[in-house]
């Protein structure tokens, strides 16, 4: 594919982005309710189908729920569908969110991450998209603006070969309401990148189906005779699916940086292999992590950042490649399990068991509910838990709190 | 055999008789018309057939007198409840 050459940089914020890469996708449903701090996407979404810029039936639902339920319906009939949402808003749409993905539809969903109640929050955490880990959804988390844009722009080109939905996550405020250059890509470039959605469902009245109807856990001969699935035939095809799409992800991203110059060939982030110590995060705050490695790197701790950008499929033996050289695993979550610890660093923990690699973890919950994260707090938990690997300044079967409790 | 041959990747049917699988087994009542009191039998004209529009698995033809076909019939008897004669007996399913 031919690149494009000219850049055409704009001062964008995370909502901005994701409204102009949905547009350049040529989204033909747009199904949304407003909630802080997605409110501008939708805003900017539906100003685009009323001034005609965008050739797309925008419904106006009364809940989340229902958004996904038309994003669904939409898809089974052959429509790229786009929503987004936050926090209260992704929990109100789960059930759905399991039928997009059991459906095995192709949406793209923009979560806007923000912390769940109570106590009631607006500001920024990761525990709305964590919550929906299960859902069977690509779960792809962006560091900054441009990624956003790009991300959004490759849901739909992954969703519509795996016929898995994508959600694409970014930081409420961060990201969402924080202005940055972005490069927008052409409409020309975006077409040939991404082409036209091609349905797994077709619904023809001349030949009438039905889809996801009741499904007994056992398979059944279907009316013409075949032997069809039964429901775990179908969630282990979910499961398949997620598992074999890191490949698709990875060309989608090459191909991505082929067209538009931008790589997107790995499923994270590296800044400095050789490091011993490796601090792992996700979304924005693997920026401000790389802030930090490089003052410890000053004061000569030889640190490395591991920014995961696809969490779901999880890229275990990616991980563990990055992994290779740390004895020393520290990880920021801005999520918590609770009961348990960070969700980041039970994959990290599962990705590298039975490995050679026998690094310490450690983990820290940090910026839960949009409290500030500064450079100098991870400088300061790096150190805590490299001494921590001398004398028990931490409990490492549970994750310290960055918090003044 | 396994169920990949049938090369859907969602639950997928065609509406038709049995798509549900073989709905018969999940009967402990079967229906029974008799003749000497069911409408159209009586009458030998083509008429009522309530229990053929309120049947849910759509199994009871509108012939003189209708038809049954007990290999999809569930046994729920909501025919045998909106007969208007009371033509429609439920009786004990016998391999029970
Ligand atoms: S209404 Fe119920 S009992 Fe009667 S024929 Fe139909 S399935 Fe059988
Ligand atoms: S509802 Fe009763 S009377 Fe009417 S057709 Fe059926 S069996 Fe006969």
């Amino acid at each position: 594919m031919a690149t494009q050459k000219k850049s055409n940089i704009h001062i964008l914020d995370g909502n901005q982005a994701a409204a102009i890469a949905a547009k350049l996708s040529r989204v033909q449903v747009i199904a949304a309710y407003p909630i802080t701090p997605q409110t501008p996407l939708t805003e900017q979404l539906s100003q685009y189908v009323e001034a005609g810029e965008l050739q797309a039936e925008y419904v106006a639902v009364e809940s989340e729920h229902s958004a996904m339920a038309v994003c669904t319906s939409a898809s089974l009939v052959g429509a790229r569908a786009f929503t987004a949402t936050s926090s209260h808003g992704l929990a109100y749409m789960h059930e759905m969110l399991h039928w997009a993905a059991g459906a095995r539809l192709p949406i793209v969903l923009a979560c806007v991450n923000r912390a769940i109640g109570a106590p009631w929050n607006v500001l920024n955490d990761q525990q709305d998209s964590i919550a929906q880990r299960d859902t069977g959804w690509i779960q792809i988390y962006c560091r900054n603006n441009q990624e956003i844009m790009d991300s959004v722009i490759q849901a739909f080109r992954i969703a519509e070969i795996v016929h898995v939905p994508v959600m694409v996550c970014y930081d409420g405020y961060i990201l969402s309401h924080t202005e940055m250059p972005v490069d927008i890509p052409d409409q020309a470039a975006v077409d040939r990148y991404l082409p036209a959605y091609q349905p797994h469902t077709v619904l023809d009245p001349s030949n009438p189906k039905n889809y996801n109807l009741v499904t007994l856990a056992n398979p059944r001969v279907g009316v013409d005779g075949k032997l069809c699935h039964g429901y775990m035939e179908l969630r282990y095809l979910l499961q398949e699916a997620l598992q074999n799409s890191r490949e698709t992800i990875l060309q989608a991203g090459r191909e991505f940086n082929e067209v538009f110059g931008r790589d997107y060939s790995d499923m994270f982030w590296e800044d400095r292999e050789d490091a011993e110590i490796t601090i792992v995060a996700m979304g924005s705050l693997a920026m401000e992590a790389i802030v930090a490695a490089d003052m410890l790197r000053e004061e000569g701790i030889r640190v490395g950042v591991l920014g995961l950008r696809v969490f779901r499929p999880f890229p275990k033996s990616d991980v563990v490649r990055a992994l290779r050289k740390s004895k020393l695993i520290v990880v920021f979550d801005k999520n918590i399990s609770y009961g348990s610890e960070g969700a980041t660093c039970s994959e990290i923990k599962s990705a590298l068991y039975g490995t050679y690699i026998n690094a310490s973890i450690r983990n820290f919950i940090v910026g839960l509910g949009g409290r500030d994260i500064k450079a100098r707090e991870l400088v300061d938990a790096t150190k805590k838990a490299i001494a921590s690997l001398k004398e028990t300044v931490i409990n490492p079967d549970y994750p310290e709190w960055i918090c003044q409790i | 055999m396994g169920t990949r041959e049938c090369n859907h990747i969602c639950d997928e049917s065609s509406p038709g008789i049995g798509e549900a699988g073989i709905t018969g087994e999940w009967r402990i009542e079967v229906p029974s018309i008799d003749e000497k009191k069911c409408i159209p039998a009586r009458s030998n004209k083509p008429t009522c057939f309530l229990c053929w529009l309120y049947c849910p698995e759509a199994v009871i033809t509108k012939g003189i007198p209708p038809s049954i076909n007990l290999e999809y019939c569930k046994g729920c008897g909501i025919c045998s409840q909106v007969c208007p004669v009371q033509a429609i007996t439920m009786l004990p399913e016998e391999k029970m």
